[in-house]
């Protein structure tokens, strides 16, 4: 079977003159592997700012003109070329934005929700699309006539939901649904992405709350440095004996209920020689510091690190 | 569609009307005393050229007035402002309002012809610019821009009536009416036709602010979250800049075209005078050079409102036509 979503050694860097004309090289993600299948939540967790809402903008293709990429994404078999990216985006593979900021602050909502269309035809079927799907998150016709300031936060983060599924879309990505939402409204958010799971559609959720991706994804990568670390099963993130790489380890037992075990260091800013965990690692070998893990299948758990390729091949 | 809170609006309207009030008191007040202060002496520029003694300069003088205290000048100016009357124009020998009137006019149809003109074209060139930044197409509207808002109306009229008028003979070198006729008499096209050049010259560095301005809003917006969720959900590029890029540009760029009536004020008087166009700016510097303090004096006042009208219209536009500050008094 084909995956819905498949993302193979993407990488994302930007041009940067620093001090005058030196041209810098600045890398975002490095290297990143990852798929999305139909009826599948998948998550990416990693730090705040650490560059993971690009993942989503090279899916749709709207990063800026200095980004460059190279790796391949593919959907539903075919290779996403920037042609392919604006033919789908909107209609097969639609993204959820984070917060009211991504609505125009002087269109009404319902129209916003219905977006741009070639004729009045057009409009008026996805009119009735659009109320449909106001209809389901129990938004009531008031609510068509809103300017996106005029929402309450609740209201928002549904109107933003709605705007992905009026043209019906295969793939949702959701780009930090939960910011600075209270226990509510983060429990509602969660349901609302697992009830996208059980229509069917493949979600991809780019988040920093770890608590967020426990709940609703099937898989979790973890997102450090600009590399995906480790791919793993969500289930398995209940304990730091089921995953594999040293930093997973002290991220799952720095949970308050894990008992808040803290760890020094911080990820590093500048690209390193050697694995980008080599400086905090409590396990690691000589040849981590000069030398890049890949990430490898162990077990059906993707991993970067050298802990578990020797052991492999010492098998 | 648009709720209009009667309340809300009487006490902004009421608020507006007491600013215009303290305004032109302190204005005419200040402009007054301005003028009794300088050189000009009244009286002599009423005689003109004619001799008379000093015993019949002082009974003038005393009949006018100035061997009072400036104070009190002052509160009789005010009280006959008060009345409705501005004083009797010494050139034109009507009372001033009648040539403020007849002289606004005339100006008034050259001044919204090419208030008109510089707020399509500099909103046209300055969208164009944005959405194509760093394109060929906004590098030219940028030079463009830069040197017509460095360059003098005056030298702008004079290269034009030279080349138009002069070399090419295709515009009247100026007037607004032919030689030789009455201006009921005029048509329309005869009439287009002299007013097309000064509309243009006067219209030339409204273009290139408002170009620049649009052009930088629209960029921001181009910037903004919501934009960039506009691509992701598949909307085409131009289908963008309309939608959510002129819409969101479209009211700070009128407001700022009101708020250029004092440029255009300012303008228009250059332009009359490169022109010869018998209107506002024509009459100011007559006033300024002949000393006909009585109609430099209304001149200011009715340029004053004549700006307050082009701010209030901003303020009005800002406070009800955008949702976010129309509905946020009504609840």
């Amino acid at each position: 079977m084909e995956k819905l979503l498949e993302v193979k050694n993407l990488s994302i860097s930007f041009t940067q003159y620093v001090q005058g004309l030196n041209r810098h090289d600045l890398r975002v993600i490095s290297d990143l592997t990852i798929d999305v299948n139909s009826s599948e939540i998948v998550a990416v967790l990693g730090s705040s700012g650490s560059g993971k809402s690009l993942l989503a903008h090279s899916i749709l293709g709207i990063l800026p003109y200095n980004a460059h990429v190279t790796g391949e994404i593919k959907y539903n078999g075919k290779t996403l070329n920037q042609e392919l990216k604006e033919e789908l985006r909107g209609k097969e593979i639609c993204l959820i934005p984070q917060s009211v900021n991504f609505l125009d602050p002087l269109m009404k909502v319902s129209e916003q929700a219905i977006g741009e269309c070639k004729d009045d035809d057009e409009h008026k079927e996805k009119k009735i699309r659009q109320r449909e799907i106001f209809d389901k998150y129990g938004l009531d016709e008031s609510v068509d006539d809103m300017y996106p300031f005029e929402l309450s936060g609740g209201m928002a983060r549904k109107v933003l939901l709605s705007t992905a599924l009026v043209g019906n879309p295969n793939l949702l990505i959701a780009d930090e649904p939960t910011p600075g939402l209270d226990a509510k409204s983060v429990e509602e958010t969660i349901q609302d992405i697992i009830n996208l799971k059980k229509e069917g559609k493949g979600v991809l959720l780019i988040t920093h709350e770890i608590n967020v991706a426990l709940k609703t994804a099937d898989k979790i990568a973890i997102f450090y440095s600009g590399y995906v670390i480790e791919i793993n099963k969500a289930e398995n993130f209940n304990s730091a004996d089921t995953v594999l790489h040293p930093y997973t380890k002290a991220l799952i037992n720095a949970l308050p209920v894990n008992g808040f075990k803290f760890t020094d260091g911080v990820q590093p800013l500048e690209e390193t020689l050697g694995c980008p965990y080599w400086e905090n690692c409590p396990d690691r070998f000589d040849k981590c510091e000069n030398h890049k893990p890949d990430l490898v299948n162990h077990d059906g758990i993707m991993i970067r690190c050298f802990k578990y390729e020797e052991a492999d091949n010492g098998a | 569609m648009i709720k209009i809170n009667t309340k809300r609006l009487a006490k902004f309207l009421g608020f507006k009307a007491i600013r215009l009030l303290i305004l032109l008191v302190v204005i005419a007040a200040i402009s007054f005393i301005m003028i009794q202060l300088s050189p000009i002496d009244p009286v002599r520029a009423y005689l003109g050229q004619r001799i008379v003694s000093q015993e019949q300069l002082a009974i003038i003088g005393r009949y006018w007035g100035t061997d009072l205290s400036l104070t009190e000048r002052v509160f009789g100016w005010l009280q006959t402002l008060a009345s409705g009357s501005m004083g009797f124009s010494l050139i034109y020998r009507v009372p001033v309002t009648e040539v403020i009137v007849q002289k606004f006019l005339a100006s008034l149809t050259l001044m919204l012809v090419s208030w008109v003109i510089s707020g399509v074209v500099g909103f046209g060139l300055g969208v164009i610019a944005g959405a194509k930044e760093d394109s060929l197409a906004d590098k030219a509207i940028k030079t463009y821009c830069y040197i017509l808002q460095s360059s003098p109306t005056f030298w702008i009229g004079l290269v034009l009536l030279m080349l138009f008028s002069v070399y090419l003979g295709w515009f009247p070198i100026g007037l607004s009416v032919p030689i030789g006729q009455l201006s009921d008499t005029v048509t329309f096209w005869q009439w287009l036709h002299r007013i097309i050049l000064p509309a243009i010259t006067l219209s030339i560095v409204g273009i290139a602010s408002l170009t620049m301005y649009t052009r930088d809003k629209l960029i921001n917006v181009k910037k903004s979250d919501y934009f960039l969720f506009a691509q992701a959900r598949g909307e085409s590029f131009w289908g963008i800049i309309k939608n959510h890029g002129i819409r969101n540009i479209l009211l700070p760029a009128i407001s700022i075209q009101f708020l250029s009536f004092n440029e255009l004020f300012g303008g228009t008087i250059l332009v009359e005078q490169v022109f010869a166009y018998p209107g506002i700016g024509q009459a100011t510097v007559a006033a300024g050079l002949r000393s006909d303090v009585p109609l430099l004096l209304g001149i200011v006042i009715v340029s004053a409102i004549f700006v307050f009208a082009g701010n209030f219209i901003a303020d009005l536009i800002y406070q009800y036509v955008d949702p976010r500050l129309r509905s946020e008094g009504d609840e």
